[in-house]
């Protein structure tokens, strides 16, 4: 199993590898294969493979791109099945890199929790690089593209399957890295490249963290496989386990964009959309999460940490909330939604749902990639990002609606599509949590319970069941946090339903129906972009019920009833009041707090003001001193040096004479103190 | 003191005195007149102190043929007949301090080391006659005698080669000569080049030097 | 008789000698004084040559080759003279200042005394 998923993970990088070196080589070697796949009239073949036929054999970075993920697909998909038939976690060494004192391991760990993220990661990538290979078919520079995103789906499968914590941080990196690059595609427009700069930045400060709670934790454990730290929690001195989650609770607010680093997301939307919906959607911002799943035992040992993460969680969660709901952008509406959403999976953390957190990261990796890619339909159709430009589309391309639809109401938590079910695990934790203290006698407990898979029919989805049953009771251990984080959670929670539910439905509205807005001739999008939103729908609608083969994950009626009536009153609310005038934005109502909203509580403004600019004002000091001070040493030094050497070359001045002078006097100079010392 | 001590002062006054009138007088060609004056006097001390046969060698070279070369220098450099007034250059401060520093110096280190030496005069006479040092120097010296044979030939070589123009590389080439100032722009160069093209033109042909010069050399 | 007055005379002339060397301007001058100071040392050498009674006459045999080599000088200085003469129309040494760096008009009193050249950036 091991070799699977290294095979698995080295495919893509390979890929990368490949794509970046050969990609046109490829192509033009494919060409004349191109040329007579095309010229038989192909009568009999369906539209779509005639369009693959077309498109595909001379696109060769296409074909190097989109291959080797659908075989990584495959094989996550065997890793998959294989953790349900035999649930085990499954640990493969490489080699021993010895450090001097701790050891770093090259080791992948495959266990049920991991095989099903890879699994969503493939399927995620697969669908975006066939939706790239339309989506940027007339771009100069799609081989880099297609290299950079089979680059990144092999870092995150190295994250997700990494059995080592330092190997995991490098796949993290080259994560950041890619992110990076991709949304500097278009680098010669100056906000791509600034938001490029920014989203760097922003996740490297946190990445700062996540590498010192690295070391905090290895040091402690004396290893730094995931294993052994897992295994020596109840061991660790406890001030080491509380620094290093907290630290490592950096890297996750950066990389998952939690509340104080949270604002590269949204700007980090200027990249191509197909690349919002892989990175900044489904995979790689749900990284902070998975990281935080994977080591829960020890953020359950330390509940200071996860009261922490409750906190952070709760402040996103709303306000990205309160944010989505102002914003003009098609694509920041979904941004400050992912963040969102995101928080939702750091509360289902904090109050102890794991397995409530991974199966909303599971859906909602689908259905926001799903919604992503509906967008980037709808962009490419308009023309434009602006929810001003856009509505009235609802006829004019029914697969998209229709899948999108399905993304909005997974968003909003409306009952058959996947993302209620998974929200309702989470509230319906934090509301335990609220009331039960928890068992003390929960260590231990993660350790014999495995999470594992259970092959979906159409082999996207999967399902989660527990083969262990919780002993004595019903769900998830609670952890040790505070009541009041429990509650601000919970309630927090609520309103976040009621929002999400809001904004969706306005954004739903506000783009597919009413009056069109544009002059467009609005058509739907090639079949290449069309069929992977069309396949996310799927698992998007119906990935929640796989849920139900789980005590843990089943609905609580009460807390589903209590939800439901709250998506219901944002969805509502909202449209009433844009029943009362198709026309009009329903969130005008919102009046003065609009620009608020818009601004996203002007939080860039702040950091600009608390941070950009003093260290602006910082680096001009410096600069400035640099040239008045640093620099006029040297230069004076030079010139000092050079006014001596003036005076020394006074006596350099070519007169003959001059220098038999020196000589003879130098020689009565030296027979005078011969004499004289002798 | 001595009559030899005696006649040996009033030599010595006579060829310091005029030696100090050869670095300050004002007129070129007497400098060199008064170099003939101190060579003698100088050929006289040899005398006195038993060596005939160097000093009728230091008439013969010096006064006959050393004296008469730097005549013909300074007329061939076309120096001034008369007085002139810039013979002294402007280091003239720091050379009498030398020479003076020179002078104590040597004065007092050579007074302290020989204040009672004394040589019976009569003991040394003949002992430098040319048939002696004929015998020595065709015995015992007769190696670096031949080795300064070649040293001359080579002098006479050298400035026949310096002396003459019709020899690729005698002269240094205008080019190579000109200082080639790199930051100036060229109008220097030019006047540069322009006077050593009348400098070439006016003094013309330049055999009659080569000539005197060889033959000079020659004579030595 | 006194080997102190002989003596004490080559070190003055030597010391005219090296005053003629330094003082004067004129090349030709100068190798007259050039000559002074060689003649300085041969009346060195042939004091001590009497001095010490030498069988081999090493003293005064030098003194001969110093003539020698005084003249072979003399044709070779003066050649040079000729040379620098017919080149740059003067023999005045102090105008003669090609051995400095920097300002190299041969004309020009200053030589390299001038410093335009600011630092480089």
């Amino acid at each position: 199993m091991i070799v699977v998923a290294a095979v698995a993970v080295v495919l893509p990088f390979a890929a990368a590898l490949v794509g970046m070196l050969f990609g046109h080589t490829v192509s033009h070697l494919l060409s004349p294969l191109a040329r007579r796949v095309r010229k038989p009239a192909p009568g009999t073949a369906r539209r779509g493979a005639l369009v693959l036929a077309r498109r595909m054999p001379a696109n060769g970075p296409a074909l190097i791109a989109v291959v080797p993920v659908a075989v990584s697909t495959v094989l996550t998909a065997v890793l998959a099945v294989d953790q349900l038939r035999h649930p085990a976690s499954h640990v493969g060494t490489l080699t021993r890199v010895p450090t001097g004192t701790v050891e770093i391991t090259l080791s992948l760990q495959v266990d049920g929790l991991a095989s099903v993220v890879a699994l969503l990661v493939c399927c995620v990538a697969l669908a975006v690089q066939i939706y790239s290979v339309a989506y940027m078919r007339d771009d100069p520079r799609y081989s880099s593209y297609a290299a950079f995103v089979s680059l990144f789906t092999a870092a995150m499968l190295l994250v997700v399957l990494s059995g080592d914590l330092l190997v995991l941080y490098v796949g993290w990196e080259v994560m950041g890295i890619c992110s990076y690059f991709l949304i500097g595609h278009y680098w010669h427009d100056r906000a791509t490249s600034r938001a490029a700069v920014k989203a760097f930045l922003v996740t490297r400060l946190g990445d700062v963290g996540f590498l010192f709670g690295i070391f905090v934790l290895g040091l402690a454990a004396h290893s730094f496989q995931i294993r052994e730290i897992i295994g020596r929690v109840g061991v660790m001195p406890h001030t080491a386990l509380l620094a290093g989650t907290l630290l490592l609770l950096c890297g996750v607010a950066g990389k998952s964009a939690q509340f104080p680093l949270h604002t590269w997301l949204p700007d980090a939307m200027a990249g191509p959309t197909p690349i919002s919906a892989l990175i900044h959607a489904a995979t790689m911002v749900a990284a902070g999460v998975y990281v935080v799943a994977r080591l829960y035992p020890a953020f359950f040992f330390a509940p200071a940490s996860l009261a922490v993460l409750g906190v952070i969680a709760a402040i996103s969660m709303l306000g990205a909330a309160l944010a989505a709901l102002a914003q003009e952008d098609l694509k920041r509406v979904l941004a400050y939604s992912t963040i969102s959403q995101l928080a939702y999976m750091a509360a289902g953390l904090a109050v102890g749902a794991r397995d409530g957190a991974v199966f909303h990261l599971l859906a909602h990796g689908a259905f926001k990639a799903l919604l992503f890619l509906g967008a980037g339909c709808v962009i490419v159709t308009v023309g434009s990002n602006l929810m001003s430009a856009m509505g009235g589309l609802r006829l004019a391309m029914p697969v998209t609606f229709w899948s999108m639809t399905v993304g909005f109401a997974a968003l909003a938590g409306i009952p058959p599509a996947s993302g209620f079910f998974s929200k309702d695990t989470i509230l319906s934790q934090a509301w335990k949590a609220a009331h039960d203290r928890g068992t003390p006698s929960a260590g231990g407990w993660y350790a014999s319970t495995p999470l594992t898979t259970r092959p979906a029919p159409q082999g996207q989805a999967v399902v989660l069941t527990w083969t262990v049953k919780p002993r004595h009771m019903m769900g998830a251990p609670v952890p040790h946090i505070p009541s009041w984080v429990a509650w601000l959670v919970l309630v927090t929670g609520l309103l976040t339903v009621v929002i999400t539910a809001a904004y969706a439905t306005r954004t739903w509205l506000v783009t597919f129906f009413g009056e069109r807005r544009s002059a467009v001739r609005a058509r739907e999008a090639t079949p290449l972009m069309r069929w992977p939103v069309a396949a996310l729908a799927v698992p998007a609608l119906i990935l929640g019920f796989f849920g139900l083969g789980s005590a843990e994950l089943r609905p609580e009626w009460g807390m589903a009833v209590i939800s439901l009536l709250c998506a219901a009153a944002g969805a509502g609310g909202v449209y009433v009041v844009w029943n009362n005038d198709p026309a009009l934005d329903p969130v005008r109502l919102l009046g003065p707090l609009r620009p608020v909203l818009r601004a996203a509580f002007y939080l860039d403004t702040v950091y600009d003001v608390t941070i950009v600019r003093p260290v602006r004002a910082l680096a001009r000091l410096v600069v400035h001193a640099d040239e008045r001070v640093v620099d006029a040493g040297v230069e004076g030094s030079g010139r000092g040096a050079r006014r001596l050497g003036g005076l020394l070359r006074a006596t350099e001045n070519g007169n003959a004479q001059a220098y038999v002078s020196g000589l003879f006097a130098g020689v009565v100079l030296i027979v005078v103190a011969v004499v004289v010392l002798t | 003191m001595t009559a030899a001590d005696v006649v040996i002062v009033l030599l010595g006054v006579v060829a310091v005195g005029s030696g100090v009138l050869v670095v300050a007088t004002r007129q070129l060609v007497h400098a060199a007149l008064w170099l003939v004056v101190s060579f003698g006097a100088l050929a006289g001390s040899y005398l006195v102190l038993t060596a005939e046969f160097v000093a009728w060698v230091q008439v013969l070279i010096y006064v006959g043929a050393v004296v008469v070369l730097l005549l013909f220098g300074i007329m061939l450099t076309r120096a001034p007949i008369g007085r002139s007034e810039d013979l002294d250059s402007g280091n003239r401060i720091v050379a009498l301090v030398v020479a003076v520093a020179t002078a104590a110096v040597l004065v007092t280190t050579l007074v302290r080391g020989f204040r009672s030496a004394y040589v019976p005069i009569k003991d040394r006479v003949g002992s430098g006659s040319s048939h002696t040092l004929g015998g020595s120097l065709f015995q015992t010296w007769v190696l670096p005698f031949e080795a300064l044979s070649v040293l001359l030939l080579a002098a006479l070589i050298g400035a026949i080669v310096l002396s003459r123009t019709d020899i690729r590389g005698a002269g240094p080439e205008p080019e190579e000569e000109d200082p080639a100032p790199r930051r100036r722009p060229a109008a220097p160069r030019g006047v540069v080049a322009r006077r050593l093209g009348t400098a070439k033109r006016r003094t013309g042909p330049d055999d009659e030097d080569t000539i005197v010069l060889s033959r000079v050399d020659e004579e030595i | 008789m006194h080997l102190v007055y002989p003596v004490v005379i080559a070190a003055l002339l030597f010391a005219v000698g090296v005053y003629g060397v330094l003082a004067r301007r004129n090349a030709i001058l100068v190798l007259m004084s050039v000559e002074l100071m060689l003649n300085a040392v041969n009346l060195n050498l042939v004091v001590f040559d009497m001095r010490w009674a030498d069988r081999l006459h090493g003293g005064q045999m030098l003194t001969l080759f110093v003539i020698v080599l005084a003249a072979a000088e003399v044709g070779i200085g003066l050649a040079l003279v000729l040379l620098i003469y017919r080149n740059r129309r003067t023999v005045d040494i102090d105008r003669l200042r090609t051995l400095a760096e920097g300002d190299p008009d041969p004309d020009s009193d200053v030589g390299s005394m001038t410093d335009d050249e600011g630092v480089r950036r």
